[in-house]
């Protein structure tokens, strides 16, 4: 089941991405299943009851308890699968990972119809930001004046990430709801304004070979006006030294906002 | 045909539905010759505009709510042509107009009006009226032998709120900047920044909400109140049970949203920040309102109706689906306590489950166990209800009538639909599949090819009781073949879209990504192809339909059909074929004997035993002969 | 009931209309305005519930008793509570076949409701003309919403009583028991109004 679903899916590159999509199978197991089984039944009776073969109907019809068991059944695979997986699932997405794992920390603030990414430079720190500061050339109204902030490195749309290395994203939005969605990884959460949402995971496959298949991209799954369709991000896994190469790279904010 | 039971009158015997007729015909001309106080003396106005009864009503809600379905659907195929065949220009766009769609190009912004329209006018002003308005009150009060609604006058007020409301929505496509396009949920901050078009929708759903205010205060206490002697709780049939929920769950889901709908009509229109956080930025601009504000307010007070309203599609379609099945198969319906009471549980529990939209929202592991686990306690009356149904088919001697191929078709495609809510309600299973086209399957299948199905089925089932006419068994057959095999082909390739990732409410159907545009191109075009042939199925059913309403309306019946064409046991057939309008239902009020469904009771000769029917085997002859003629034949 | 009386008279006679069913206890007004006032418990509740979560949300929320007047809604509270009571007073009176009495309690009610929504609009006044408006913070635009939306409900409530006051009251002439009945119904619903006021005082004004 879990590789006739994966046919329709994108790349699972996330560490707990397989596990997600291992519990999918399972429901679709318990649903197919049950569609087979009833489906089965039904068609059977449709023919064997048909008013031409059975021309007088039973009163009492179906004397045993055999639906009992079967609806007992569903909601006994139904407890499993909420108890043993989704809701300790649930659990480690909601728990970030811990400092010693060295996670990279990143904010993504949407807006329509882009996606504003902040990474929070050496100093691991982000600067602050101000709404009355927002520019065109500043979106995230960062404040200069901040020690923190000068060595942030802002992107649009462009979203680097460390292959193996835990990644907490906090994500939030500047006008509308959104959702960031990241397919081949698994994951999304709404872009809430006022709100800063943590989510978090670890890449577990680069995408650095430049084919078609290997574009990755940052999707909004929540309507967010016109625009909607077309708001799209690219994401780029990359290995240990590639990463660290971008980010020297990459011009630090005090330089791209101050020009 | 069934029995047809005979009275004595006088000293003749005369079969009680023509006895029936005679004796109304005799108090007509005494009317007429008494002059005024008859209901037949009423304007035309007080009779089809400003009726009060419940007949008539449940017929205007049922007309206005087939116009509004047909025109939802009729949005959705412009939707699918741009989905199907994006940026493709198209000459039935250009009825949108040149701000919509110039050169026959539907526009970004008019694709999301065309959304978010479909899916408030398939939900408000039509299935719901078609479910509750139409059938529940057509039927509901000749099933538990009602003279009519408890509150006639409240009953009209409440089609006269649902007219203006949707006319309202409807109106709201000549807003400046056109109607509201923030989805059907108008999730804030986005619907409060929106076009004027969006407060026209707040309005509007003011009164659809009375609406439903009005008509489920009635239908509570017409069941309450009104039922016929004898006619205990567990003598109900099903679709009594159904439209009772549904009541309970419009009565207290609504009002909710009723304030959310308030609170967003003050942010739109006396700028207060209900729904506006602060320090919002909006296409460079920082707006100015007050701020703290909280936009997952709306979606809590939104969902905690939007939930129940789920259901309020899908009882009342259960309730038609399980009457044509009991009747259709000619037995009772297996397990008919359990899913009464699986029904009831069901209403109750809908309250708790809301927040399974809102999985995404940054939700706590506490609160999202409890939600996980109300939507899988939810589940498993569904499960009951729906083994029921099929357990009921078993030793059946099942006839496959139109009415009876809708019904049938009903319980897979809502087992599809209601399985795949499963993934949806795991919470880690969501996150993959929260908003994309997986969850626009899962309902598609519960309201399209489950509900409105459940619809047809009503409509043919119960076409001749309003109208004395049959509806074509032929044409009735290619409606449903046709839409059988065109709604799967829309509806099924949406599983794999959602798998994929493919996002909903994108104007091209996700070609600008990467990971959708392949699946998307290939399937796209085979759905909407499918929608039009959707489309082209419904009309020999449209056809069908006014061709017998017309004919019916001009005193055309179909003679031989008689008062009870499918031998049916429940109350709504013990009045008289389209009983009169403004006249009450029953000659005289009935007394009901036993269950709902006594159908190939052993030992009866024939095989329905109506609830009203006060000796349980009746010893009058068979073949329709009058008792001369009979003991004439024997003597021969 | 016959045969004749359901089909020859335009004005259907639904049972249970005035007296109650046996088995419930009660007639059908009743059951639905019990019904409907459950639905308005559910609206207000809605609001309460969004009070509570934008407050408790809030990096600072205005206190009512400093803006607000304090004195004048104590005693627009006062003056609901004795409408409250007022309304009782018609209704039995009406039970006890004094039409006259009746009329005037509902006329006190009428009276009390006025007065209550004048001393409204004063405070409404002082609001605005303090430059206090529902979008300059969120603890007013509540507060306008609720009371205002409570205010239709108490001019809802005047309308109807009007209503029974002036041409509703013919009824009492060939169905006095009717005519009692919805008073009585009103009755109800006025007791709903003023118990939504009960909790708008102190959560608005005092906390
Ligand atoms: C009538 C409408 C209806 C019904 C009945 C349901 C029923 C259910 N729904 Fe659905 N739902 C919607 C209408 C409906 N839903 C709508 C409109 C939305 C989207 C709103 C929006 O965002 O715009 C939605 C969205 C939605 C979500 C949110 C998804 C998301 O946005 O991420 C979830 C999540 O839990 C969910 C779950 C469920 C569950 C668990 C059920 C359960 O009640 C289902 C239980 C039924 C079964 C389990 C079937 C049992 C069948 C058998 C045992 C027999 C099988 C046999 C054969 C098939 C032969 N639904
Ligand atoms: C009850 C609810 C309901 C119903 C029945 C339908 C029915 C259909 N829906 Fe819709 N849909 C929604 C509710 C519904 N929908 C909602 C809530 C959304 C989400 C909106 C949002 O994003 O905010 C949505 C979104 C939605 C989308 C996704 C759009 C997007 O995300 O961008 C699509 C795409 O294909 C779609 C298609 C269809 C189709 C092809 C039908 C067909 O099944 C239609 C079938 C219709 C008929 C068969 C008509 C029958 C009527 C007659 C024959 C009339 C006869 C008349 C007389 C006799 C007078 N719908
Ligand atoms: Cu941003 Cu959709
Ligand atoms: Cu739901």
């Amino acid at each position: 089941m879990e590789k006739f679903l994966a046919q329709f899916m994108p790349v699972d590159a996330s560490e707990h991405g397989p596990a997600l999509d291992r519990l999918s199978a399972n429901v679709h197991w318990l649903m197919l299943v049950l569609f087979v089984a009833w489906g089965l039944y039904f068609l059977f009776v449709l023919w064997r009851f048909n008013a031409k073969r059975n021309a007088k109907a039973s009163y009492h019809g179906v004397q045993s308890h055999f639906s009992s068991y079967a609806e007992a059944g569903v909601a006994v695979v139904e407890v499993i699968l909420l108890v043993g997986f989704s809701i300790p699932m649930w659990s480690a997405w909601t728990h970030p990972p811990s400092a010693a794992s060295n996670p990279l920390e990143i904010r993504v603030v949407a807006e329509q119809f882009a996606w504003n990414v902040q990474y929070p430079g050496p100093d691991g720190i982000f600067g602050k930001r101000d709404v009355k500061l927002v520019t065109s050339s500043n979106p995230l109204g960062i404040d200069l004046n901040d020690p923190h902030a000068k060595d942030d490195i802002v992107t649009l749309n462009d979203l680097h990430l460390e292959v193996n290395r835990p990644v907490i994203i906090h994500v939030t939005s500047k006008d509308v709801i959104h959702s960031f969605k990241l397919p081949v990884m698994r994951v999304e959460t709404d872009a809430i304004p006022g709100m800063e949402i943590a989510i978090h995971f670890t890449p577990k496959m680069t995408n650095e070979s430049g084919t078609e298949n290997d574009k990755w991209e940052i999707a909004c799954a929540q309507l967010c006006g016109l625009g909607h369709y077309r708001m799209r991000g690219q994401m780029f896994v990359h290995s240990k030294d590639s990463f660290r190469k971008w980010l020297a790279a990459a011009p630090p904010a005090q330089t791209s906002i101050g020009s | 045909m069934g029995l047809r039971r005979q009275i004595r009158v006088g000293s003749q015997w005369m079969y009680a539905d023509e006895a029936h007729r005679a004796l109304r015909e005799a108090l007509r001309v005494m009317d007429d010759e008494h002059g005024e106080h008859g209901g037949h003396h009423q304007s035309w106005i007080r009779r089809y505009v400003f009726s009060t009864d419940h007949k008539w009503i449940g017929i205007q809600y049922g007309f206005t709510a087939l116009c509004f379905l047909l025109l939802g659907f009729c949005l959705m195929i412009l939707m699918r042509l741009q989905l199907g065949w994006p940026g493709q220009p198209f000459g039935v766009m250009k009825l949108l107009g040149a701000t919509r769609a110039p050169g026959g190009i539907l526009l970004p912004e008019a694709y999301n009006q065309l959304g978010a329209m479909h899916g408030t006018i398939m939900i408000f002003l039509g299935i719901v009226p078609l479910a509750v308005g139409a059938f529940g009150n057509y039927l509901v009060p000749l099933q538990i032998g009602a003279p009519d609604m408890a509150f006639p006058k409240l009953n009209m007020a409440s089609y006269w709120c649902y007219l203006p409301g949707g006319l309202i929505m409807l109106a709201s496509f000549l807003a400046p900047g056109g109607t509201a396009q923030s989805g059907w949920t108008s999730y804030p901050p986005l619907s409060v920044i929106a076009s004027q078009g969006q407060t026209w929708w707040l309005i509007g759903m003011v009164f659809l909400i009375t609406s439903s205010l009005l008509g489920s205060v009635n239908f509570i206490v017409t069941i309450v109140q009104l039922r016929a002697k004898g006619l205990s709780y567990m003598r109900f049939p099903f679709f009594v049970h159904a439209q009772f929920v549904t009541s309970f769950l419009l009565l207290l889901a609504f009002p909710p949203l009723e304030a959310a709908a308030v609170l967003q009509l003050m942010d739109r229109v006396a700028g207060t920040s209900f729904f506006l956080p602060s320090g919002l930025v909006v296409s460079g601009q920082v707006l100015t309102n007050a701020g703290g504000g909280n936009p997952l307010l709306w979606q809590h007070l939104f969902w905690f109706l939007a939930h129940p309203e789920v259901y309020v599609l899908i009882l009342p379609a259960m309730g038609i689906v399980a009457e044509i099945i009991a009747n259709g198969t000619r037995k009772p319906l297996w397990g008919y306590k359990s899913m009464v009471f699986a029904t009831v549980f069901l209403g109750f529990m809908s309250f708790v489950v809301w927040a399974h939209h809102m999985f995404l929202t940054g939700m706590g592991t506490t609160i999202s166990a409890f939600f996980q686990t109300t939507t899988m306690i939810i589940s498993i009356p569904s499960v009951i209800i729906l083994s029921s149904l099929f357990i009921s088919l078993w030793g059946g001697s099942i006839r496959f009538t139109t009415p009876m191929l809708f019904a049938l078709a009903f319980l897979p495609m809502f087992g599809i639909g209601g399985l795949t809510g499963l993934p949806l309600g795991l919470a880690a299973a969501d996150i993959h599949l929260h908003d994309t086209y997986y969850v626009i399957g899962h309902f598609h299948y519960v309201v399209a090819p489950g509900t409105i199905f459940a619809m047809f089925a009503g409509i043919y089932y119960w076409f001749p009781k309003a109208t004395g006419r049959k509806l074509n068994e032929f044409w009735g057959r290619v409606h449903f073949w046709i839409s059988f095999v065109c709604i799967n082909g829309i509806f099924f390739p949406m599983f794999a879209q959602g798998l994929a990732g493919v996002s909903r409410r994108l104007y091209d159907g996700g070609m600008q990504y990467q990971h959708a545009k392949q699946i998307a191109a290939q399937t796209n075009p085979f759905m909407s192809i499918c929608a039009i042939g959707l489309l082209a199925a419904q009309v020999p059913f449209i056809f069908n339909f006014f061709y017998n309403a017309i004919a019916a309306a001009f005193g055309h019946r179909d003679e031989g059909l008689g008062s009870n064409p499918w031998g049916a046991t429940t109350m709504e057939w013990a009045a008289t074929t389209s009983p009169p309008l403004a006249h009450g239902n029953f000659e005289v009020l009935p007394v009901v004997y036993r269950g709902p469904y006594e159908y190939s009771v052993p030992g009866s000769e024939v095989d329905f035993i109506p609830q009203h029917q006060p000796t349980a085997i009746e010893p009058a002859p068979r073949g329709g002969l009058l008792p001369e003629k009979a003991v004439a034949m024997r003597e021969n | 009931m016959d045969a004749h009386a359901s089909v020859g008279h335009a004005e259907l006679e639904i049972p249970y209309n005035v007296h109650p069913r046996p088995d419930t206890g009660v007639y059908n007004a009743k059951l639905g305005i019990w019904l409907f006032l459950a639905s308005e418990v559910m609206l207000f509740g809605a609001l309460f519930s969004s009070l509570i979560l934008l407050r408790t949300g809030a990096d600072s929320w205005p206190r009512g008793y400093d803006m607000l007047n304090v004195p004048l809604a104590t005693f627009n509270t006062f003056i609901l509570i004795l409408s409250s009571v007022t309304v009782v007073m018609a209704w039995s009176h009406l039970r006890l076949g004094n039409l006259l009495k009746g009329r005037i309690y509902i006329s006190v009610t009428i009276l009390c409701a006025l007065i209550f929504l004048v001393n409204k609009g004063f405070e409404y006044s002082h609001e605005f003309r303090e430059g206090r408006f529902p979008k300059t913070n969120n603890f007013l635009a509540i507060y306008f919403t609720m009371t205002g939306l409570h205010g239709l409900h108490i001019l809802g409530g005047v309308i109807v009583f009007l209503y029974f006051l002036g041409p509703g009251a013919k009824m009492w002439a060939h169905d006095p028991e009717r005519y009692t009945n919805r008073i009585e119904v009103v009755g109800l619903y006025w007791h709903f109004v003023d118990l939504v006021w009960i909790f708008l005082f102190p959560i608005l004004y005092l906390m």
